[in-house]
Order: structure tokens, then C-alpha cells, then sequence
């Protein structure tokens, strides 16, 4: 194992990060801020609470979640196409590393920032709202492996992607509209039975509803389901992801 | 002596079935300077592409320090180093990071006195914590070098290393390598200067159209490739050369002032000696003499023409 590799562009897309912190870790926190202002103390306060949860708690999970996956792949996806984009992909492909380390050194990185990014919606939401987490270590369980997994989808878009706007499509129109209706700012108990069984194809309502348990303690899904969920979606990405570094798509001639 | 690099039977057809390699076959010993010379699109960045692991051989193999590239890539990559053709770098990171990261991609651990000399050999260090969208193209390219030579490598690739650089920066260039040799590092340049490789090769090899043509050492080269030209000047104007000297084949230059007599170097013998008895007999007198070896570049030409 190449640990001095795994390290080197950990730490290089990491000073990416920090040189960039206004647009890394201020912008979203801001836009989060906008939202616990508009849903959660204007229009939160004329509504209901939700399974006992004040709306303005119970939006909290969803919207650490929604900057979270989309946080995750973006910076996967920007940080393995922008070396791609330039060419300096090819010193990492003549450089002795495997797959499996350039994998855990850019994925590693992109989810380090989305985490970092998750724990600081947390803080700034405790200046908005009172809220308590019921099981701390499945909450950053749940944490840890939404950052990873959608960390790795974002790699495969990055990989898949020939230009800038390809980079934003998937995000853009597939990730977006799929948190928006996976429940980051309603319970699906809420929606007309039709519906509910719709949002159950939706695989983010998984990770929404057992993010909200590790809060709240109550769920939309049973949290045995939502970990196999996330499991799976880790296996489905992590397979792919072999499977291009293994017959060379996109990256080797 | 087992070559570092062995090439056998090499190709490469790419998906738009363009054959950029074709059963490409070479031995590169242990310490020399190997310079690679061809046209554009010869297949030369594509070979060098395929022993450092960027493209994947079509068949063939290619075996560095007894591994294969393929099979033991870790082994093969880590002694390898690349100075890229193009100045792709990133805009926005120090020369320091950079090339700290190249370090630390080939599986060395952060050494700063070994960056500090290698910056220090290519007048680098002054810039060290300069970004790299403030650095001029030549520095750019010592940058590339730095990163190439910050993981200790014993083989180092220099694709088109002098490309669009200055004079003094390419004489600069050759000190380095020249030192890199003495160091003991095998040294794999491709240019499409023959100046450079008259300069600081130790052997020669010539490709087109993916093949290659010619892998001589650079004097065996120019000598046995190698024509000499005699320019004989004449006391007076002729109009014409002698029936006598035709098999000669003289051509007459400078609007008969002058015959020039093209003859191999290394053949035992040149016909100097009974041509100047021949021009006497035939009555022309000769006011001075002077020859010419045919360059690398001309012998290049002449190769890749056929």
C-alpha cells in the first residue's frame, strides 16, 4: 500500500480546500443559514410540529443532508476531473498507485470537506433552533457514510463527465430534486398514500429518514433499512468505480 | 550488461484504429542518453506513454529494471520519472506543494533538504512559494523537471524537454542532464531538435510513422551515415567537368569556379588521392580545399524521406 500517496493528494486537494475556504465552507453554511431563516423560524413558526419535533428541529437532518450529499459530489466530482481537465491526471496514472488508493485519497478528501462542512451546519443551526441528538454515534455514523458513499458517486461523475456542464448535470437535475423529495423538509407520513409508495423508489428518503432517527429517535423507515440502503449504494458505487479503473473508461487510451 | 528498459514487440492501435506504435523493439542500457528523434505524430510520446503506464500497450511488453510495466507496475513507475511534453500544471498551488506532492505520489516521504537541492540545481528555489500561474514557461518546464527528478528516479523521460524554450534555458537544460548522467540516471529524451541530440546524446534512434528506423550511437551514426563533401576552388572557370573525371561524379559549382566531391569517411578508401593525381593530369589547378560532415539533421531528413 502506497500510504505516501494516499497522503500526498489527500493533502493537496485538502490546501485546495482551505485556499478556497469563502466558497468551501462559508457559501454553504450562509445558504443554510437562509434556509433556517425562511423555513424554520418564518414559516416554521405557523406550523404544526411533526411526530413531537418543533418543524424547526425536525428540518435540521434534512437540510445538514441536502448540503451534505451535494456538497459530497460535487468536490468528488471537481476534484478528480479537474486533473483530467488540465492533464495532470497523467502523473497520478504513471505514478505507483493503485485504483484503490487514488480512490481513498480523492474520495477521502471530498468527504474530510462535506463532513466538515455537515458539522458546521450542526453548530450554526443551534444558533437558530433548540435541538438535542438522540443517538450521537449513529448520527455521525450516518454522517461518515452518506459523505463516503455519495463521495464516491461524485468520483464516478467526475470520471464520466467531458466538460463543466456535464459535471453539473447529475447534481444539478437528478441529486437536487431527489433530496427535495426524500423529505429534507417534510415527513413522508405527510404526503397522500400514492405518493409515499413513489417516494420509497427515491433512495435519499433512506438517508434522510435515518439521519432524522440518530436526531429525533423516530423515523419514516426503519433504520435497519436505511443502513442497508446506504451499504448498498456504497457497494454499487465502489463496483463501478473498479470497473472503470479496471478496463481504463475515460482515463487510459 | 541487461538493458534497464526492454521494449519487445510493441504496439499500439487506438480506438480510431490509428496504429501510433507498430512492433516497436528496443533495448536501453543501464546510464546512457538515449535521444529519440522523429517527426511530429512519430509515436514518440506514445512509446513513452506506454513504458510509463499512461497508455496501455495494444500487445507487446515492456520490461524496466527486469519488471513488467504492466504486471509490476509499482515497481517499474517508481523509478521512473516523466518530464511531460506539454506545461500542464496546477495554476493555482506553489512550486513547493507541487512539487512535494509529485514526491509524495511515488511513495517518498517529505525530505526538504533533497527539494531545497533540486530546487536549488534549477534555480527553482527563490520560487518556491510562488504560484505556478505566476511562473514563466521556462520556469514551468524547470518546475516539470523538479517534480520528474523529486522522487530520486533512475530513469528519467524527457519528452520534447527543450520545446519553445529559449537558448540559454535549453543550454541550461543540457548542463542539467549531462549532471543527471553523471549521477548515473538513465536518460530517454525525444526531440525533434537534431541539435540536441548531436549535444548530449549517446545514442540515437530514429521513429516515423510508429516505427523505428534507425538505433545507432550518435558518432557510429554520423560516421557511417555520414557523407563528406570535398570542395575543390579553382585558379580559373571551367565550363565543364572532364570526360576523365566522370567517374567521379563531380558537380560543378560557383559558375565553375569550384567541383565538390561527395565520398564516404569511413571507406577505406575515398578516391581524394587519385582524384587530386586526375584533376593535375587534366590540366586544372586548385587554389584551396575545404570539407563539410553532413549533419544529424541531414542524415535525419534523408532517413525519415525513405
Amino acid at each position: 500500500m502506497n500510504f505516501e500517496a494516499i497522503k500526498a493528494i489527500y493533502i493537496f486537494e485538502m490546501t485546495r480546500t482551505f485556499r478556497t475556504l469563502l466558497q468551501s465552507l462559508v457559501s454553504p453554511v450562509i445558504s443554510t443559514s437562509l434556509y433556517f431563516i425562511v423555513f424554520g423560524t418564518a414559516i416554521g413558526s405557523r406550523m404544526e410540529d411533526i411526530s413531537e419535533v418543533p418543524y424547526g428541529a425536525f428540518i435540521v437532518p434534512g437540510l445538514i443532508m441536502l448540503t451534505v450529499l451535494t456538497q459530497s459530489i460535487s468536490n468528488a466530482a471537481f476534484g478528480i476531473y479537474f486533473p483530467k481537465f488540465i492533464g495532470t491526471i497523467n502523473e497520478i496514472l504513471s505514478a505507483p498507485v493503485s485504483a484503490f488508493e487514488i480512490v481513498i485519497g480523492y474520495v477521502g478528501a471530498a468527504a474530510t470537506k462535506s463532513m466538515m462542512i455537515g458539522i458546521i451546519i450542526f453548530i450554526t443551526a443551534h444558533f437558530f433552533v433548540e435541538i438535542s441528538v438522540e443517538h450521537p454515534v449513529w448520527m455521525v455514523v450516518f454522517l461518515v457514510l452518506t459523505c463516503v458513499s455519495f463521495s464516491l458517486f461524485g468520483f464516478i461523475i467526475g470520471i464520466w463527465a467531458k466538460n463543466f456542464e456535464q459535471l453539473n448535470l447529475i447534481p444539478m437535475l437528478v441529486i437536487t430534486p431527489l433530496v427535495f423529495l426524500g423529505g429534507s423538509f417534510y415527513s413522508i407520513s405527510m404526503l397522500p398514500e400514492f405518493w409515499q409508495k413513489v417516494s420509497f423508489f427515491n433512495p435519499v428518503v433512506y438517508l434522510i429518514s435515518g439521519f432524522r432517527w440518530s436526531f429525533f429517535g423516530s423515523s419514516d423507515v426503519a433504520i435497519e433499512v436505511s443502513i442497508m440502503a446506504i451499504l448498498l449504494f456504497s457497494s454499487f458505487c465502489l463496483y463501478t468505480i473498479y470497473q472503470i479503473f479496471k478496463f481504463g473508461y475515460k482515463i487510459k487510451q | 550488461m541487461n538493458p534497464i528498459i526492454s521494449i519487445k514487440n510493441i504496439n499500439k492501435t487506438f480506438s480510431t484504429g490509428e496504429e501510433a506504435v507498430k512492433d516497436f523493439s528496443l533495448d536501453i542500457m543501464k546510464g546512457e542518453i538515449l535521444a529519440l528523434l522523429g517527426p511530429n505524430g512519430a509515436g514518440k510520446t506514445t512509446l513513452i506513454s506506454m513504458i510509463c503506464g499512461i497508455i496501455e500497450p495494444s500487445s507487446g511488453s515492456v520490461s524496466v529494471n527486469g519488471f513488467d510495466v504492466v504486471k509490476d507496475y509499482k515497481k517499474t513507475r517508481s523509478i521512473i520519472g516523466l518530464v511531460p511534453q506539454e506545461l500542464v500544471l496546477e495554476s493555482f498551488e506553489t512550486a513547493m506543494n507541487t512539487i512535494q506532492f509529485s514526491r509524495g505520489l511515488f511513495g517518498k516521504k517529505r525530505d526538504h533538504e533533497f527539494i531545497k537541492k533540486i530546487l536549488t540545481q534549477l534555480s527553482l528555489w527563490d520560487k518556491r512559494n510562488t504560484t505556478i500561474m505566476e511562473l514563466s514557461g521556462g520556469m514551468k518546464r524547470r518546475v516539470l523537471i523538479a517534480k520528474a527528478l523529486s522522487h530520486e528516479p533512475s530513469i528519467l523521460f524527457l519528452d520534447e524537454p527543450t520545446a519553445g524554450v529559449d537558448v540559454e534555458l535549453r543550454k541550461d537544460m543540457w548542463a542539467i542532464i549531462k549532471n543527471l548522467k553523471k549521477q548515473g540516471v538513465t536518460i530517454i529524451l525525444t526531440t525533434h531538435y537534431i541539435e540536441e541530440a548531436e549535444e548530449i546524446a549517446d545514442r540515437v534512434g530514429i521513429i516515423n510513422k510508429g516505427e523505428l528506423l534507425v538505433i545507432e550511437e550518435k558518432r557510429n551514426l554520423l560516421n557511417k551515415m555520414g557523407t563528406k563533401t570535398l570542395t575543390i576552388e579553382l585558379n580559373s572557370k571551367i565550363k565543364s567537368i572532364p570526360n576523365s573525371l566522370s567517374s567521379y561524379n563531380l558537380q560543378l559549382a560557383s559558375k565553375g569556379m569550384s567541383i565538390t566531391y561527395n565520398y564516404k569517411k569511413q571507406e577505406e578508401k575515398t578516391g581524394i588521392t587519385s582524384l587530386l593525381v586526375d584533376l593535375k593530369k587534366a590540366g586544372i589547378t586548385l587554389k584551396d580545399l575545404d570539407t563539410n560532415q553532413t549533419s544529424l539533421e541531414e542524415i535525419f531528413v534523408d532517413i525519415v524521406r525513405k
